[in-house]
């Protein structure tokens, strides 16, 4: 407190008093003397010590920045890289699998229609022979119907008229109605 | 014992506050007075050569401004981090801030006079913010100082354009592509103008500040005025109380634009040295 009240005492401590402080030329000289000697100190301090040290602070920086932008960009090609040989190496083994299933695929209908044309082939025999026995079956029955006829009709005269009629008239007569 | 000791404290700290305050209420035309901030009083007396060269307050907060000045950006420097902590960062700012204003104005070539426009304007800024302080002393309230780094300014350009381009930095006062008969005149203006850059570098911070700490002085004497009236003047109070509040705002303000202001003009007539034909 003490200090404030000498700065700011009462006008006329110093020579000119009733002076304007500001255009009061006694106080010149040691304006301009002190102002020399802390500006002239600063701009040392600045140009020395200060300002190389911030600069090289800052150009650290935008180096180390470079650098780790060249490093994420080097990691970034590298990544690219890596997917398009994924890319690639997952397109050949979907290739290769397609390969495989088609493979897959055709080799079992292959079986399947061998399997087929066998049982097939069986078939056909089977239904030949089927159809040969049929054959044979119905021939000779139709071969015996006659004969039936014949035993038929004899027996049928005979108790009808009594009388004997011959074998071979009796056939004719089959042989003319059927 | 130390009770006792304390208590004396606390009673002599009441005593000087009391006297103080008394002072501040009952002597207003001193207290109140917005010139007496200006007064240059002396701290040490010394005189060299029949000249008057004291340490005064006002080289007192020469030293505090050079010295606070130099120790932050020195200090927070010192760490010379890769990742800057707060104050470092603020270093750092302050230097890329006049370095990209000098860049911009006054091109690459500018840079070497880099220290310079850095030193001016942290210097004139701490200054003005120092001035802000109550019972500070503002320096650049004074036009000696402004003037002086001013003519710094221009004396450099000067110096520097010539020695730089020769009498080639006379075409800085004669714009191409003028008629020639209007020639004669633009030169007088352009002449005029050259010398008239020291001077108006000078006024503008000088009477930017001046005028600043006189309104805030003038408002904020009001406050006390107006309450020794009683509850109306208590109550009447509260408007030069906001303007006060206001002010400081603007000062602040003000105390940057102004350190802006010279740094900015230092470059671009830093340019004009170094490019002289426009």
């Amino acid at each position: 407190m003490a200090s404030t009240n000498t700065e700011t005492g009462v006008p006329g401590d110093q020579g000119g008093s009733g002076v304007f402080p500001p255009f009061d030329s006694s106080s010149f000289a040691s304006q301009l003397v002190w102002l020399a000697i802390t500006f002239g100190l600063f701009y040392l301090l600045m140009s020395r010590v200060a300002l190389p040290r911030i600069s090289s602070i800052l150009e650290v920086r935008s180096d180390r920045i470079a650098q780790d932008l060249d490093e994420a960009n080097r990691l970034r090609d590298e990544s690219d890289a890596a997917i398009a040989a994924y890319e690639q190496e997952l397109a050949e083994a979907r290739s290769r699998a397609h390969a495989i299933a088609q493979e897959a695929r055709d080799t079992a209908k292959a079986e399947v229609d061998t399997k087929r044309a066998g049982v097939e082939a069986d078939l056909a025999t089977k239904i030949a022979d089927a159809e040969t026995r049929i054959a044979g079956i119905k021939k000779k029955a139709m071969g015996e119907v006659g004969k039936i006829a014949e035993e038929t009709t004899d027996a049928l005269v005979s108790e009808l008229l009594g009388g004997k009629v011959t074998k071979a008239d009796i056939a004719s007569a089959v042989k003319s109605v059927s | 014992m130390p009770n006792d000791l304390r208590m004396s404290n606390i009673f002599s700290a009441k005593v000087i506050f009391r006297p103080c305050r008394l002072r501040f209420e009952d002597e207003t035309p001193v207290a109140d007075d917005p010139i007496s901030q200006f007064n240059i009083s002396k701290i040490l007396p010394l005189e060299v050569a029949g000249y008057d060269i004291s340490f005064t307050n006002s080289a007192l907060f020469m030293v505090a401004t050079v010295g606070v000045s130099a120790a932050f950006l020195i200090m927070t420097t010192s760490g010379r981090g890769l990742i800057p902590t707060r104050m470092q960062s603020i270093s750092e700012m302050i230097y890329e801030f006049v370095a990209s204003l000098l860049r911009e104005s006054a091109g690459s070539e500018g840079m070497k006079f880099f220290p310079l426009v850095f030193s001016l304007f942290v210097f004139i800024l701490v200054a003005n913010l120092f001035g802000m302080f109550p019972y500070f002393f503002t320096i650049t309230s004074h036009i000696i100082v402004t003037a002086a780094l001013a003519f710094l300014v221009i004396g450099l350009v000067i110096v520097y354009g010539f020695w730089k381009n020769g009498l080639g930095f006379l075409k800085l006062f004669v714009p191409s592509g003028v008629p020639g008969v209007l020639m004669p005149l633009i030169v007088a203006i352009e002449i005029m103008s050259f010398i008239s850059r020291p001077i108006s570098l000078s006024v503008r911070l000088f009477a930017n500040m001046l005028a600043g700490h006189i309104t805030l002085k003038v408002f904020a004497g009001f406050i006390p005025m107006l309450s020794k009236l009683g509850f109306v003047g208590v109550v009447g109070a509260i408007l030069p109380l906001g303007f006060t509040v206001a002010l400081t705002a603007l000062e602040f303000l003000v105390a940057f634009l102004q350190a802006y202001v010279f740094a900015i003009l230092t470059c671009m007539y830093l340019n004009d040295a170094i490019h002289p034909s426009h």
